[in-house]
C-alpha cells in the first residue's frame, strides 16, 4: 500500500511527459527574454544545430531566479540564457554555476566575462534602464518633459510616475543600485524618498511601467528602453528619455547549470550564444552587445544611451542585494496609501 | 440472574469480527485515499511549517582568521571572529540572524582596515559546512586562503541554517509585513458585508418575489464562477483606471487599492453568497409566515421575525465563504491592488520577489489562522443548517405585488447590470487594437503567442488540467466519499479520513501552493518526480478543491438507503459490484457536478498553481496573470474571457450531457 | 423421546450474547434457541434490542461478548458475505435503477448459475410472490405491499437457511399490512425456511409467529407460544406490552389468595408470602359480569354467592365496535378503575348503562399475582 502512491505519480507523470518525448536532446533552458525573442532565438539556434531541442522556461527575472534558487538542491534547469548578470552572481554564489569558457569567448568584451577562469556566466547584451514619456498624456496633465532622475522628483510630477518595486523586478533593483552607486549611499537613499513622493505606485514587472505609459494609464513610466522602442514601434506616443545623470544596465547573460545532465549539449548551446550570429541576434532588440562592433542602431531607440549607461558594479550590487532590498521594502512597501 | 451483574459486562475478551474480502478491500482503498491526503496535504503543509521555523543565521563561532602585519608576514596567531565581535561589539544578536540570501562582511571586524594598505589576510572555515564568498565565488573548502586588503574587502560570510521563531519576530517587527494583516482583514470585512448584503436582496427576489425573468437572473449571479478572481480587476482598470470609460464617478479617488480590491471582490464572490442564502431561503417554512400573517404582523415587523431568524445560517454561512475567499485569494489585489499590500500577495512577494521561502512560510502560517478561524465557524453552522433542513416544512409561495416585484425587478436589473457590464468591459477590451488610442476592433491581442504567459499552449494546458482534474479527482473523490460512508466499523480511521477530507477547504491556495514546493521541491523525496509536470498541477488542484467535492458526494451518498451493503452482503455478493451497478448510476446527477465543478475550478484556479507551474505546463489563468502583469493588459482579458467562454461551454455542454445521460440512466427516476 | 428431537432441530443457537455500545449496554446476556423450519418473533418496544440481535445474528453489527451457532457451525465473528441468511429490511432497500427481474437476479449471479437458470428462477420467484408480470418494472412503479413482496423475493432467491425480517410491514398501510402477514407467513410455511422477524406489532407477532420472544432493555422477558405469552405472561411487563392488563396494588393473602383493599379473593396460585406487596392482574375480557341484570344506585345489594364476585358502578362506557369497554369503579379499589370489555350481547342483556351498578366476577383462575415495586 505504501508503494502503490509513488507508483501512481510516477505513472502519472510519465504518461504526461510521455507526449513530448522525442530522439533528440533536450534542454530545459530558463530565461527572463522577452516572450516574443525566444521563438526566434530558437530557429537561429536550430539552424545549425536541429539536433538539440530547448524548452523555454520563460518568466521574469525576479522569478526565474526564484525558481532557480528554490531549485538549489534538484536544479530543472540546464542553462540559463537570458538572465541578469546581478541573478547570475547570486547563483554563482550558491556555487549552482558550472565554469565554462565557451569557444570564441576571447572575442568578447572582457566587461561582458566573468572574472573567474573558466568564468562562469558569459554576457549578452546589456539592458538599459530609462524613462517612458507619454507625450499626449502629459501635455493634457500639463508636465514638462524631465531630462535627469532628479527631475523627476519636482512635486510637478506627484502621482504621476510609475516605477516598478525592486523587490519583484530586476528592471526596479537596476534602477535602485544605480541610484545607489551614482548618488551614494546616503544620496541614494535621499533621492529615493524624495522620488517615492512622486510614484503612483509600484509594479511588479520591470516593463509594465513602460506598457502603461504607452496605454495611457500613466504618462510617465520608469522602465528599460527596449521596452519602450517596442512600445513606439508599435504606435505608442512615447518618447524615450535618457536621464543625464546616467543610467543604470544589467546585462543579459548565460551559464551552464552545475550537475547537468545533458553538459556537452549545454556546451554547445553556449558556445552559440557568444557567435558573432547570436549577437546579432541579439542586436535587433538590444542596442549595446556583448561581441564589439557588433551593434548597430536599433530603431527607436534614445541617442547617447550607451554613453550614459554607468560604470556598473555588479558584484556590489548583488552581494548587497538583500540588505537593499529589505532597506526598500521597510522605507517604501508599508505605503498603503497611493497618491 | 440478579441486576447488578446484568449492568456490566462479563470479563473476557470482546469478539473480533473477521474481516471479509470487501472489509479487507475498502479499508485498502481508504488507507490508499486517506494516504493520498496525507502526502498531498499533510506532508506539504508540514514541509512548510517547519520551513517557517527554519532560520538563517550567521555562525561567525565558524570561522577562522589571520592577519599580517604590513609586510604581509603572518605571526601564525589565529583570531576567532567570535571573540573579535565580542571584544568591538560591532553586530549585535539581531544582525546574526537574516535570510537565506545573507551576506556579512568581515571587514568591520577590524576597525582599522582599509583596502589600500599593504596588510594580508588569512581566512578558513573551522568545520565541514561552513560557507563564506569572496566577491561571488563560494568557498566550502576548510583550507586558509590568503587575500589582500583589497579582495579581503570582498570577503563575506553567509549564513547557516538554524531553527527558531526568528522569522516570525523579524516578521512582526517589520511594519510593512504586519500591516498587511490589518490590510487584509479590513478589505476581508467590507467585501463581506457589502456581498451578503447585495446577495441577500438578490436571493431574496429570486425566492419570496414574483418578478419576470427569475431563471436569467439566476444565470447572471452564477457567471463569475466562471472566470479567475482576477478578471474583475481588469475589467476596473479599464472602468476607473486613469483612462478608464467612467473613471469620473470615483471622484479623483484610485481604483488601484482597497476600492478596486473591494468591488472586484464583491464580483467575485458574489455567486458564492447568492447560492447559499438562497438556499436557505428556500427551505424557510411556509407556515411561519401564514402565522405571522394571522397575527397580523407587519411586512417589516415579519421580516425582522420570520424572515432574517429562518435564514441566519444561510447568511453567517455566507459571511465566512466570502470571507474566506477574499482574505485568501491573491490575483485580485494583485491586478488592482496598487500599494495596498495584503497577506497573500506578500506571500507572492516574499517568494518571487526577494526568494525569502521562509518568510514566504511565515506569512502562510499567518494566512492560515484567520482562514482556518472562518472555516472552523462555518462549519459549525452548516451543520446546524442541516438539522434545520431535515425538519420538515411547507414551501413559502410569494404572492404577486406589483411595487414590490418592481422594485426587486430593478434591482436585480441592476445588480445583474454590474456583472454582466464587467465581463462586457473585458470582452471589448479585448478587441480593442489600443486602448485609447486606437479603438479600431481587432483579433490582435489573441495571438497569446507574443506575449508572456505561455501564449496558445496555456490555454490548451488549462483544458487537458480541467479534463484530467475533472476525471482523476471526481474518481478518487467519490470512490473515497463512498469507502468512508459505506464501510463497516473502523470509527478511528474513517474519523481520519473525514477530517482529512474536510481539511483542504482551510487551506488557502497560496499556502498550498507554496507547501508543494517545499515537500515535492526536494530530491530525497521519491515524488520528486512529479515536480514540474501536469501531475503536480492536477493533484494540486484536486487536493485544492477536495472538500466541496467530498460534501457533494456525502450529500448524495446519505441519501442511498443504508441498507443496500447489508442486502448485498447477504446475496454474497462483492461490493464493488454494488458499488458500479447501483451507487455510481444513482449517483451520477452528483457525480457530474463534482467534475463540472473541478473543471471549472482547474480553468480558473491561480493561486494555488503560480508557484508550480512549468513551461510545459503553463496555464491560461496563470497567463492571465502574467500578462496583466507584463502591462499586457488586453490580451489578459482576453485569455480571461477565453476561460470564461470556455467555462460557459463546458457547462452547457455538461447540461446536455447529464440530461442525456440521466434520460437514458435515470429512466426509474421519471417513471 | 422430545428432547431428542428438538436438540436435532436446534438450527441457530445464541449463548450468553452481550453488546455494548460505549457505556450504554444493548444487549444482556441473551441466550436463545431457534430450531430448524420456525417462525420467532423479536417482540418489544422500540429500543429494547430486537433489531440490535437480529443485526448480530445477521453478522451486521457485531456482538461484543457471546456466541452465535448456526447449523451447527460458529459464525460468531463471520461477517455478513459469509453467513447464511436473507433479509428484509422495512425500508425495502429495493435497488432503484434495476428493474425488478434485475433486483431479484442481484444475488443469483456469480453463484455458478446460467443466464436462463437464472432467468427461470427469477420467473418462479415472481410466482412465488405473486407478481408474475411486473418484471420488467422499476421499485418506484410498484406499490409499498408490492415493493416488499420484490425484496422478499429477492431474500429468498438463493434458498438461504436463515430468513431476516427487519420490521417488514411497518411501512404499509394498515389493510395492506393485514393481508402481507397472511402471504408471509403462507409462504415460510411453504419454504419451511428458519425466520426471524422483528416487530414492535404484538398482532403481528401474535398472528405470525410460532414462537415470540419479548424483550425489553436489553434482556428476554419471556419466550413462549403466541397463547402462552398471552395467557400466561411471565411478567408484569409482558402482560402489559401484550394486550390489555388491568394492574391493581394489592397485597399476597394465603396461598392462591390475593387481597384487594380489605377483601381477600382466590387468585392463581402464587408464591408470594403473606402481605407482600405485589400487582393483581387481570385482562379485561375476563372480567365476568353476573347475570342479575344492572341496578339503579340506591336500590339494595343483591347478595352474591360466587367467592370473587363484588358490586361495581358503571362510571363510563366506550363503543369499539365489536365489544363494550366499560370503566367500573368499587370501594375495594380506591381510586383506580378497573376496566372491563363486555361483549355487546351482555351489555344488551344486563341494561348496563353509565351510573348503574351491576356485580362482577374476576375468576380465580385469570386472576395473576406480579411482584411490586414498593413506594
Amino acid at each position: 500500500m505504501k508503494l502503490k502512491a509513488p507508483i501512481f505519480a510516477t505513472l502519472a507523470a510519465g504518461a504526461i511527459l510521455a507526449t513530448s518525448a522525442v530522439a533528440e536532446t533536450e534542454l530545459t533552458v530558463y530565461t527572463a527574454v522577452e516572450a516574443e525573442d525566444l521563438a526566434r532565438y530558437a530557429e537561429t539556434f536550430n539552424a545549425s544545430h536541429p539536433d538539440i531541442k530547448i524548452n523555454w522556461v520563460r518568466d521574469s527575472t525576479g522569478i526565474v531566479t526564484a525558481k532557480l534558487l528554490a531549485e538549489r538542491d534538484n536544479p530543472q534547469a540546464d542553462v540559463v540564457w537570458g538572465l541578469a548578470a546581478t541573478s547570475l552572481l547570486l547563483l554563482k554564489s550558491e556555487g549552482m554555476l558550472e565554469g565554462y569558457a565557451p569557444v570564441g569567448v576571447e572575442k568578447l568584451d572582457a566587461k561582458f566575462v566573468d572574472g573567474d577562469n573558466p568564468p562562469a556566466w558569459v554576457g549578452m547584451d546589456a539592458w538599459v534602464a530609462s524613462v517612458c514619456y507619454n507625450t499626449v498624456e502629459a501635455e493634457k496633465a500639463g508636465l514638462k518633459p524631465p531630462t535627469s532622475w532628479k527631475d523627476l522628483t519636482d512635486p510637478m510630477y506627484a502621482g504621476h510616475l510609475i516605477m516598478p518595486n525592486p523587490n519583484s523586478s530586476g528592471t526596479g533593483f537596476l534602477d535602485v543600485s544605480s541610484w545607489l552607486q551614482m548618488f551614494g549611499e546616503e544620496g541614494g537613499w535621499a533621492y529615493m524618498d524624495a522620488l517615492h513622493e512622486n510614484i503612483a505606485r509600484y509594479t511588479h514587472s520591470g516593463s509594465k511601467p513602460c506598457k502603461l505609459a504607452a496605454a495611457g494609464e500613466i504618462p510617465i513610466g520608469i522602465s528599460f528602453a527596449f521596452r519602450g522602442a517596442k512600445s513606439k514601434a508599435a504606435g505608442a506616443p512615447l518618447e524615450i528619455i535618457v536621464p543625464s545623470e546616467g543610467v543604470g544596465w544589467d546585462m543579459e547573460a548565460t551559464a551552464i547549470v552545475a550537475g547537468t545532465a545533458n553538459l556537452e549539449a549545454a556546451k554547445t548551446l553556449v558556445d552559440f550564444t557568444v557567435t558573432l550570429e547570436a549577437n546579432e541576434m541579439y542586436n535587433t532588440g538590444y542596442a549595446v552587445v556583448a561581441m564589439p562592433g557588433v551593434a548597430k542602431p536599433v530603431e527607436h531607440f534614445p541617442e547617447g544611451l550607451l554613453d550614459a549607461m554607468i560604470d556598473n558594479d555588479f558584484e556590489f550590487a548583488a552581494n548587497n542585494r538583500a540588505a537593499i532590498l529589505s532597506e526598500w521594502q521597510s522605507r517604501y512597501d508599508g505605503k498603503s496609501d497611493p497618491k | 440472574m440478579s441486576d447488578a451483574t446484568l449492568n456490566t459486562l462479563p470479563e473476557g475478551p470482546n469478539i473480533k469480527g473477521k474481516l471479509s474480502r470487501d472489509d479487507i478491500i475498502m479499508r485498502a482503498g481508504m488507507g490508499v485515499i486517506a494516504l493520498y491526503l496525507v502526502v498531498t496535504m499533510v506532508f506539504p503543509l508540514y514541509a512548510m511549517l517547519s520551513k517557517s521555523f527554519s532560520t538563517y543565521q550567521f555562525d561567525l563561532a565558524t570561522y577562522e582568521l589571520q592577519v599580517s602585519d604590513e609586510e604581509g608576514n603572518f605571526s601564525g596567531e589565529i583570531l576567532n571572529p567570535l571573540n573579535l565581535n565580542a571584544t568591538l561589539g560591532i553586530y549585535g544578536d539581531d544582525d546574526m540572524i537574516t535570510g537565506s540570501d545573507g551576506r556579512l562582511p568581515l571587514t568591520k571586524l577590524f576597525p582599522d582596515f582599509s583596502f589600500r594598505s599593504t596588510v594580508k589576510y588569512k581566512i578558513r572555515n573551522k568545520v565541514e559546512g561552513g560557507r563564506f564568498l569572496v566577491g561571488s565565488t563560494l568557498h566550502t573548502e576548510l583550507d586558509w586562503l590568503e587575500l589582500d586588503s583589497n579582495t579581503f574587502r570582498r570577503a563575506q560570510i553567509r549564513p547557516v541554517k538554524a531553527t527558531g521563531f526568528g522569522n516570525f519576530i523579524n516578521y512582526f517587527s517589520t511594519p510593512a509585513l504586519f500591516n498587511s494583516i490589518k490590510n487584509s482583514l479590513f478589505i476581508a470585512v467590507i467585501s463581506t458585508i457589502v456581498t451578503v448584503s447585495l446577495a441577500f436582496w438578490f436571493a431574496y427576489a429570486l425566492n419570496r418575489s414574483c418578478m419576470r425573468f427569475k431563471g436569467f437572473f439566476r444565470l447572471v449571479a452564477m457567471a463569475p464562477i466562471l472566470v479567475p478572481s482576477l478578471l474583475p480587476g481588469i475589467a476596473l482598470v479599464y472602468l476607473f483606471g486613469n483612462q478608464g470609460m467612467i473613471k469620473e464617478l470615483l471622484f479623483g479617488a484610485s481604483i488601484y487599492g482597497p476600492i478596486g480590491i473591494v468591488i472586484g471582490s464583491v464580483f467575485f464572490t458574489f455567486p458564492h453568497a447568492f447560492l447559499i442564502i438562497s438556499t436557505a431561503l428556500a427551505i424557510s417554512d411556509a407556515r411561519l409566515y401564514e402565522a405571522a400573517v394571522s397575527l397580523r404582523a407587519s411586512p417589516w415587523r415579519t421580516f425582522w421575525t420570520v424572515t432574517i431568524p429562518g435564514a441566519r445560517y444561510g447568511l453567517i454561512s455566507a459571511a465566512f465563504v466570502v470571507f474566506n475567499l477574499v482574505i485568501t485569494d491573491f490575483g485580485l489585489p494583485k491586478v488592482i491592488g496598487g500599494q495596498f499590500n495584503v497577506l497573500a500577495v506578500d506571500i507572492y512577494k516574499q517568494v518571487i520577489g526577494q526568494q525569502n521561502f521562509e518568510m514566504g512560510a511565515v506569512v502562510s502560517v499567518v494566512l492560515v489562522i484567520p482562514a482556518i478561524l472562518a472555516f472552523g465557524i462555518d462549519r459549525m453552522v452548516q451543520s446546524k443548517q442541516v438539522a434545520l433542513l431535515s425538519a420538515r416544512s411547507v414551501p413559502y409561495q410569494p404572492t404577486p405585488s406589483a411595487k414590490m416585484d418592481g422594485i426587486f425587478l430593478a434591482y436585480c436589473t441592476g445588480v445583474a447590470l454590474f456583472v454582466l457590464g464587467m465581463l462586457a468591459v473585458c470582452q471589448f477590451a479585448a478587441l480593442i487594437k489600443f486602448w485609447p488610442y486606437d479603438l479600431n476592433l481587432s483579433l490582435n491581442n489573441y495571438q497569446f503567442d507574443k506575449m508572456d504567459g505561455g501564449g496558445w499552449a496555456s490555454y490548451f494546458n488549462s483544458i487537458k488540467l480541467g479534463l484530467i482534474t475533472a476525471v482523476v479527482g471526481t474518481s478518487i473523490v467519490f470512490f473515497g466519499a463512498y469507502l468512508v460512508e459505506k464501510s463497516n466499523g473502523f470509527r478511528i480511521g474513517r474519523a481520519l479520513f473525514q477530517m482529512f477530507a474536510m481539511l483542504p477547504m482551510a487551506i488557502p491556495g497560496m499556502v498550498l501552493g507554496l507547501a508543494y514546493i517545499f515537500f515535492f521541491n526536494n530530491p530525497a523525496n521519491p515524488l520528486n518526480a512529479v515536480y514540474g509536470t501536469m501531475a503536480i498541477l492536477v493533484i494540486c488542484t484536486v487536493t485544492h478543491f477536495y472538500t466541496v467535492s467530498h460534501l457533494t458526494a456525502v450529500t448524495a451518498l446519505k441519501q442511498m438507503d443504508r441498507e443496500f451493503e447489508s442486502v448485498s452482503a447477504s446475496l454474497k455478493q462483492p461490493t464493488l459490484k454494488l458499488f458500479g451497478r447501483v451507487t455510481v448510476p444513482v449517483c451520477l446527477p452528483s457525480i457530474l457536478d463534482i467534475s463540472i465543478y473541478l473543471f471549472v475550478n482547474a480553468m480558473t484556479t491561480v493561486s494555488a498553481v503560480v508557484f508550480l507551474y512549468s513551461p510545459k505546463t503553463t496555464l491560461a489563468s496563470i497567463a492571465v496573470l502574467n500578462m496583466d502583469d507584463a502591462g499586457d493588459v488586453a490580451p489578459a482579458a482576453a485569455m480571461g474571457m477565453m476561460i470564461f467562454y470556455t467555462n460557459a461551454a463546458a457547462r452547457i455542454i455538461h447540461l446536455i450531457a447529464s440530461r442525456g445521460i440521466l434520460k437514458r440512466t435515470q429512466a426509474w427516476r421519471t417513471q | 423421546m422430545n428432547e431428542v428431537t428438538a436438540a436435532a432441530n436446534k438450527y441457530l443457537s445464541i449463548d450468553n450474547l452481550w453488546k455494548a455500545f460505549g457505556d450504554f449496554l444493548a444487549l444482556k446476556d441473551i441466550s436463545l434457541d431457534i430450531n430448524e423450519g420456525e417462525f420467532v418473533c423479536f417482540l418489544g418496544p422500540s429500543g429494547c434490542g430486537k433489531t440490535t440481535l437480529l443485526r448480530a445474528i445477521a453478522g451486521l453489527d457485531l456482538q461484543t461478548k457471546g456466541s452465535v451457532m448456526q447449523g451447527g457451525a460458529d459464525v460468531s465473528n463471520l461477517p455478513p458475505s459469509e453467513r447464511d441468511f436473507g433479509i428484509v429490511f422495512q425500508s425495502y432497500a429495493l435497488f432503484p435503477n434495476l428493474t425488478i427481474e434485475k433486483n431479484i437476479a442481484f444475488g443469483l449471479e456469480n453463484t455458478g448459475r446460467g443466464k436462463s437458470e437464472i432467468v427461470v428462477r427469477v420467473a418462479e420467484l415472481l410466482d412465488l410472490v405473486g407478481l408474475p408480470d411486473q418484471g420488467s418494472k422499476y421499485p418506484a412503479q410498484l406499490s409499498g405491499g408490492q415493493q416488499q413482496r420484490i425484496a422478499l423475493a429477492r431474500a429468498i432467491a438463493t434458498n438461504p437457511g436463515l430468513l431476516l425480517l427487519d420490521e417488514p410491514l411497518s411501512a404499509l398501510d394498515a389493510k395492506v399490512r393485514v393481508h402481507l402477514r397472511h402471504e408471509i407467513k403462507e409462504l415460510q410455511r411453504k419454504l419451511g425456511v428458519t425466520t426471524v422477524m422483528v416487530t414492535h406489532d404484538q398482532e403481528e407477532a401474535l398472528s405470525m409467529a410460532d414462537r415470540i420472544v419479548v424483550m425489553n432493555h436489553g434482556v428476554i422477558e419471556q419466550v413462549g407460544s403466541p397463547t402462552d405469552i398471552y395467557r400466561e405472561p411471565a411478567t408484569l411487563f409482558v402482560a402489559d406490552f401484550i394486550g390489555e392488563m388491568n394492574q391493581i396494588p394489592a397485597q399476597a393473602g394465603g396461598s392462591g389468595k390475593v387481597k384487594i383493599g380489605d377483601a381477600e379473593m382466590k387468585s392463581k396460585p402464587h408464591e408470594f408470602a403473606p402481605g407482600a406487596p405485589i400487582v393483581a392482574a387481570i385482562r379485561p375480557e375476563d372480567v365476568i359480569p353476573h347475570g342479575d341484570g344492572a341496578r339503579s344506585p340506591g336500590a339494595p345489594d343483591v347478595i352474591t354467592t360466587a367467592e370473587n364476585a363484588f358490586e361495581v358502578t358503571v362510571e363510563e362506557m366506550e363503543f369499539l365496535g365489536s365489544f363494550w369497554r366499560c370503566r367500573l369503579k368499587s370501594d375495594r379499589f380506591g381510586d383506580a378503575a378497573l376496566i372491563a370489555d363486555f361483549s355487546i350481547n351482555a351489555v344488551r342483556r344486563l341494561e348496563l348503562g353509565e351510573g348503574k351498578q351491576m356485580t362482577i366476577e374476576l375468576p380465580d383462575e385469570r386472576l395473576m399475582a406480579f411482584p411490586r415495586a414498593e413506594g
